[in-house]
């Protein structure tokens, strides 16, 4: 748990950086410190590991002062990655990683089978990549062995300022969901910085927007979302703030299910009157084991006597797991209203239509403006 | 590859030069100096430039370093300047000088030789610390290493070419200017130069001149090699795809 008590840090030319800035990142969360450049953002969290020195209030980090730890000893135990990575060059890939490790006097192979496993975390071989030097790697493999390398001695806090800031859009896109993923596994308290609303929405347990070095609010995203403070929050979160929390919900909280379904032997005229009664324009095809096969779709109805004669074979799908937007932006560019979701293992798990995106973002936008 | 064959073919030319002349024998009233001779006043003239050179490298190399630290970095203009007129003033000039300061012999020879080779080693330490990508050097920092282990551990390495390639551009000059040196009192390669301009014999100049360049050659060709050899692997591959 890290703590912060009336936090203010002012340069000796008499710039305000950050502000009586108090609040608690909980242990195991992922904390965001979101806000325009100049808010303070990195400049506090340099504060944790003490790169920045504090002018007045404290830090605690599990209740003690992170002032009186010895600061090699405090960093050690913090993980730290950047934006602009800086591994170091005229070392390995497995050397770098290993760098905290061996500080810490951990033996050779201790080191080396530590590098090995967190290169498998993020998802690089390490028979391939371990003696490589980072001059070999792509942007977004270099980026992975930072975050490996942050993870080094399984520190129980991580610090990120703007890790995945300096990679183009979709590996970006990639690295955070799987970094999410990392996450999940490893539970660390992480204070991520960034500018940018989208990453905060999808990473954060929690944000802590800030302005011109002081704290305007620290909730979670859907309370930043749908109950701004004020109106710089507002103004910061955007007028397509609905859109945006399509990022919050997943698909199986807003799917139908269990789903109506058709199996390849029934009648078109049984489909005809299931449809309307349900007010579905297309069914997807099963077969007895679950498995999805296809659609059935209305307009369809008529060009056959069975489902087996007018099947569509169905490859877009949808997992139940994915993020809301992801979804839409699949039945958008596909022209399907009702789109098939499915299990890991491809089994039909409920149907997804415009109607139920719809009725979920509005609930969600007047639950948060309520409450 | 070609390096290495341009090195060869001069060095090659250069080495029959001086058997040539030196197999002449008598030039008019004058004769030309033995190889005892040639190989003693190398002898001196590598002394020469070895203490010069090791002088050089002991004070311009901390003063490189200590001139990035922070609090020194105002120093940074004042070193880097003074160094640079050093190497402005002209060589036979900054030689000529040492004789009424530091009377005739080696001492002023090397003194002399110092203050003209320290410029490549003080400012290639300069520029090859400053060099270092700040975020590496943060990214130690962050990670708890301590001033000492960064500057052992990182910077120093990645440092390390460009300070070994002005210890070899400083010895090629070096030992170019200890020609000088006979001027003051120093012996070397000079004696046999200046022998041949007192005698207008221009083959006894060459026979000066000729191991002078051997030298210089031989030895900027070694030290590339051992800059070569202590560059990190890391650093010697070409940036990959980004």
């Amino acid at each position: 748990m890290i703590k912060l008590e009336n936090l203010t840090k002012i340069y000796p030319d008499g710039t305000v950086a950050v502000k009586e800035m108090s609040f608690e990142v909980k242990e195991g969360e992922l904390c965001v410190f979101l806000g325009p450049s100049g808010c303070g953002k990195t400049t506090t969290m340099k504060m944790i590991n003490r790169l920045i020195p504090i002018t007045s209030g404290k830090i605690y980090i599990d209740g003690v002062d992170n002032t009186k730890i010895d600061e090699s000893e405090l960093r050690r135990n913090i993980g730290y990655a950047i934006q602009e990575i800086g591994l170091f060059t005229h070392m390995t890939v497995g050397q770098n990683i290993e760098t905290v490790p061996a500080l810490k006097g951990w033996t050779k192979t201790e080191r080396r089978k530590r590098a090995e496993e967190l290169l498998e975390l993020v998802r690089m071989n390490p028979d391939e990549f371990i003696d490589k030097y980072p001059n070999e790697l792509s942007g977004g493999q270099r980026q992975r062995v930072g975050v490996a390398r942050a993870l080094g001695a399984d520190p129980p806090i991580l610090l990120m300022d703007e890790p995945f800031g300096a990679i183009d859009p979709i590996n970006r896109v990639e690295l955070q969901s799987e970094f999410l993923k990392i996450q999940q596994k490893i539970k660390k308290t992480i204070i991520f910085v960034t500018h940018d609303i989208y990453e905060a929405i999808k990473m954060g347990d929690r944000i802590a927007l800030m302005k011109e070095g002081k704290l305007v609010q620290y909730d979670p995203p859907a309370n930043l979302l749908y109950r701004p403070k004020d109106e710089f929050v507002e103004g910061f979160v955007g007028a397509d703030r609905a859109l945006k929390g399509l990022q919050l919900l997943r698909v199986k909280e807003v799917m139908t299910s269990p789903p109506p379904t058709a199996k390849v032997e029934e009648r078109v005229e049984v489909i005809r009157e299931r449809m309307e009664q349900e007010g579905i324009d297309s069914f997807p095809v099963v077969e007895n084991s679950g498995k999805l096969i296809g659609l059935v779709a209305e307009s369809d109805l008529g060009k056959g006597k069975v489902v087996k004669d007018i099947i569509i074979p169905s490859s877009t799908t949808c997992t139940v797991n994915a993020v809301l937007n992801e979804a839409l932006s699949v039945m958008l560019s596909s022209g399907l209203k009702t789109l098939p979701i499915v299990s890991e293992d491809s089994k039909l798990e409920g149907v997804l239509t415009f109607d139920a995106i719809q009725k979920a973002l509005h609930e969600a936008v007047q639950t948060g403006e309520k409450k | 590859m070609r390096r290495r064959v341009v090195f060869i073919s001069l060095l090659t030319l250069l080495i029959g030069l001086t058997i040539w002349i030196t197999s002449i024998g008598k030039l008019g009233i004058y004769s030309t100096f033995t190889y005892g001779e040639i190989l003693t006043y190398t002898k001196d003239h590598l002394n020469m430039v070895f203490i010069a050179v090791c002088i050089a490298i002991a004070v311009g190399v901390p003063f490189g370093i200590l001139i990035t630290r922070p609090g020194f970095t105002k120093l940074s203009p004042i070193v880097i300047g003074g160094a640079n007129v050093g190497q402005s003033v002209p060589s036979l000039a900054v030689i000529a000088i040492m004789a009424p300061l530091l009377g005739f012999g080696l001492q002023s020879a090397v003194v002399a030789l110092f203050i003209y080779g320290l410029l490549p080693i003080l400012r290639n330490s300069y520029a090859g610390m400053r060099s270092i990508n700040p975020a590496i050097i943060e990214a130690a920092r962050g990670m708890g290493m301590t001033r000492w282990q960064i500057i052992r551990k990182i910077e120093l390495p990645l440092a390390r070419p460009v300070i070994m390639a002005g210890i070899r551009i400083s010895t090629v000059v070096t030992v170019g200017t200890a020609e000088l040196a006979v001027l003051v009192g120093g012996k070397g390669l000079g004696t046999i130069t200046l022998t041949g301009v007192f005698a207008r014999q221009p083959l006894l100049i060459l026979q000066g001149a000729a191991p002078t360049a051997i030298l210089a050659i031989s030895l900027g060709f070694i030290l590339g090699g051992i800059e070569s050899w202590m560059t990190p692997r890391g650093l010697k591959l070409k940036t990959g795809i980004s």
